[in-house]
């Protein structure tokens, strides 16, 4: 029997970024068809449209464009998932549109991933799109980077193409905040070092897409210091065998929790100690992110929706006012003094846009000052202030803790992201 | 030192129970879309968990098209009796009765389409806001694009070229009156995660699932459970195969396959193995390229 997934296989979330010409749906495609994520059926749908269409080739990016505006166009609106996985890991891509809404898209496929899988023409080496996609990669603090560099075939295989990349590259790299990258020389229309390994490349001996995907270390993404633990809802089951149960259930944003544990519930400062832990699996001595769990206090304190249980000599910030780092999405702009719903955790406010430090070019990385308003896929430094005091940390050391999203009043519409300095 | 890491099914648990959980708090009337598929089962699996040791603090609902499979209400009864959960049942006979959609003739006929306005109105009747379904993106090509929460307008209909973008595990849920949310809480997770996580659960299943002999007609590519609701046409003929069910929907609808798998492992073998999609037999499906989409856009599932 073929080889699966089994209890020792764990799940790498990565986006991909890219637009029409570099080659990402041929890249996509084919790591879904030798990781068997794409299906006979799929793939003669796909063939049949092509042919319709009079290509001479099947148009791999019908496999994930889905809806019927897009394949009637040959666009992708929306960042679309796709699934696929070896016996090592399950992947979960979220594929981003190049052109379209650029910024919004990948930094919404970007905010769920552990990994960034970046397409770099050989013949045209870093880009301005380059430069584009590692500033949001880092923004949203993606402690992963692959970069492709594709279409090898085109400059014959060439080492000295690709060293002149690698270099350009991490002279670039260092003035970013990416501290784990890989390059590799691919071909994927050819399938070189794409699932197999390169017989064109002898020159290179780093691992080939997929080995590097299977072997990325995630285990050491998830901050284990921090306990922060956001209550979503309180359970109560009022029946007679747990009459006196009181749980507050929620994910572990963060950092492990054992039982005795002293610690500390925001807003009220009320202290307690951990009496139960309850996890899918059952009762447990010790819980860690980012596992849902329910815990049980031994003392009888109000807690409700939006507090947060944290441990008495490691708590988070709590201010009123924050500084951020935002990229607006909403399709109408915005202005300084306008206000928004705030949703942070589970926690929901009302917050007030006081000032926008700078907006950031991000064709040049170039602060702009002096501006008064947002548009849709600007990225700026903002000030803000808040009905009630949140608790954070910041998003660089905590990425559930650090991030926020606000919410148009009038039409429910989530129009920012917000990332707290 | 001691390995704090989930197991990929243990990550998607912890994922699809704070989806639960966030439906319960942000909504004031959810419910579950129960169809006695093996999807709505996990899902239903899940939310006992959600708020365990306490019962699941929503009802299930079914869309009853009055071509179920005996088997499957059979096990839907079952299992509420067992979560002590609440059940409805909105009956698509009733919305036929009504005036409300007209029954569909002639040789491929089947209520699949009429189910969705018994939906709406059972949604509307029992003034639920959000509904809680087994919808997965890896199943069919525009549900890749589907939110975990879903914004319906006032008719129920879903607008893909208009989603709220969806960040983090910052979930938006407000809507004005008289909208709501369709929720999927096992968005991320594939066919045989599904199986895995049954196997690992040692969760029951209808019979359905598991290999069988029965009564078949092929129609096309299909191969289709006889019954009542079927018509044969001239060169069809009744057989008894060896077969299975790998997803469950009407009777009119659903194709089996041939297999002789009777146990969840085997099952997993020979999903892991296959090469066509689980939904590559649903009749439904294939009345056109967009024909999911479309009835999505209407507010289908």
């Amino acid at each position: 029997m073929k080889k699966i997934m089994n209890s020792s296989s764990d799940v790498l979330r990565f986006c991909t970024a890219g637009s029409v010409d570099d080659g990402k749906s041929t890249l996509i495609g084919r790591l879904l068809y030798d990781a068997k994520g794409v299906f006979e059926d799929q793939l003669l749908s796909v063939k049949r449209v092509s042919d319709r269409r009079g290509l001479s080739q099947p148009d791999l990016s019908l496999l994930t464009d889905g809806l019927r505006e897009e394949r009637e166009q040959g666009i992708t609106i929306d960042v679309a998932y796709r699934y696929f996985s070896t016996p090592k890991r399950k992947f979960i891509i979220a594929d981003t549109p190049g052109h379209v809404q650029y910024t919004r898209n990948m930094v919404t496929g970007a905010s769920t991933s552990n990994l960034a899988l970046i397409l770099v023409d050989a013949r045209k080496g870093i880009v301005e799109q380059t430069i584009r996609h590692c500033y949001i990669a880092s923004l949203l603090q993606i402690p992963h980077l692959i970069v492709c560099i594709n279409k090898m075939d085109l400059v014959g295989y060439d080492q000295d193409v690709f060293e002149k990349i690698v270099s350009d590259f991490r002279d670039f790299a260092a003035k970013l905040d990416i501290q784990d990258f890989h390059l590799i020389p691919i071909s994927a229309l050819h399938g070189d070092n794409v699932v197999n390994r390169s017989l064109q490349m002898d020159w290179y001996q780093g691992g080939t897409l997929l080995y590097t995907l299977e072997n990325v270390q995630v285990a050491n993404d998830v901050n284990l210091l921090d306990t922060r633990l956001p209550v979503q809802t309180v359970v109560r089951p009022n029946t007679v065998a747990h009459h006196d149960y009181r749980g507050y259930a929620g994910r572990l944003a963060s950092g492990v929790l054992r039982i005795k544990d002293n610690v500390t519930v925001l807003p009220s400062g009320l202290q307690s100690t951990v009496k139960s832990i309850l996890t899918p699996k059952g009762p447990v001595e010790e819980a860690f992110a980012p596992q849902s769990i329910t815990i049980e206090l031994d003392d009888d304190i109000d807690i409700s929706r939006g507090d947060m249980i944290v441990r008495v000599n490691n708590q988070p910030i709590l201010s009123q006012d924050i500084e951020a780092m935002i990229c607006w999405l909403g399709n109408t702009p915005s202005t300084i003094a306008s206000k928004f719903a705030i949703q942070h955790t589970t926690k929901n406010a009302r917050a007030i846009l006081k000032a926008i430090t700078y907006k950031l070019d991000i064709n040049t990385l170039q602060r702009v000052e002096n501006q008064q308003d947002l548009q849709a896929n600007d990225l700026a430094r903002v000030t803000l202030r808040i009905t009630a005091p949140i608790f954070y940390d910041s998003y660089r050391k905590n990425r559930v803790t650090g991030s926020f999203i606000l919410i148009d009043e009038g039409s429910n519409n989530t129009v920012a992201a917000g990332m707290i300095i | 030192m001691k390995k704090y890491r989930l197991s990929h099914l243990e990550e998607l648990e912890a994922e699809s129970i704070y989806v639960i959980r966030e439906s319960f708090a942000q909504f004031q009337n959810p419910c579950i879309l129960f169809s006695g598929g093996k999807d709505s089962i996990v899902v239903t699996h899940l939310a006992a968990k959600a708020f365990f040791p306490a019962n699941i603090p929503f009802p299930l609902v079914h869309v009853d098209t009055g071509h179920n499979f005996p088997e499957t209400l059979e096990y839907r009864d079952n299992l509420v009796r067992n979560l002590s959960a609440r059940l409805l049942v909105g009956y698509v006979q009733d919305s036929i009765n009504q005036g409300k959609v007209p029954e569909e003739k002639g040789l491929n006929a089947s209520r699949n389409r009429a189910q969705t306005v018994t939906l709406l109105d059972t949604l509307a009747l029992h003034q639920f806001d959000a509904a809680l379904g087994g919808a997965r993106r890896d199943e069919e090509k525009s549900r890749a694009k589907e939110r975990f929460f879903s914004h319906r307008d006032e008719f129920g209909q879903w607008d893909p070229k208009n989603q709220r973008p969806e960040l983090w595990s910052l979930f938006n849920g407000r809507k004005q009156i008289g909208e709501h949310f369709r929720v999927f809480p096992i968005s991320n997770w594939t066919e045989l995660d599904i199986w895995q996580y049954i196997q690992q659960e040692n969760i029951p299943l209808p019979s359905l699932y598991f290999s069988h002999e029965r009564a078949c007609v092929r129609r096309g590519d299909a191969i289709l459970a006889m019954s009542e609701h079927i018509t044969l046409r001239e060169t069809e003929y009744v057989e008894n195969l060896q077969v299975r069910f790998r997803t469950i929907g009407d009777l009119t609808i659903t194709g089996a396959i041939e297999s002789s798998a009777s146990t969840t492992e085997q099952i997993i073998g020979e999903v892991a193995a296959s090469r066509q999609t689980e939904r590559g037999n649903r009749a439904d499906d294939q009345r056109s390229e967009t024909s999911m989409e479309d009835r999505k856009r209407e507010g289908y599932f």
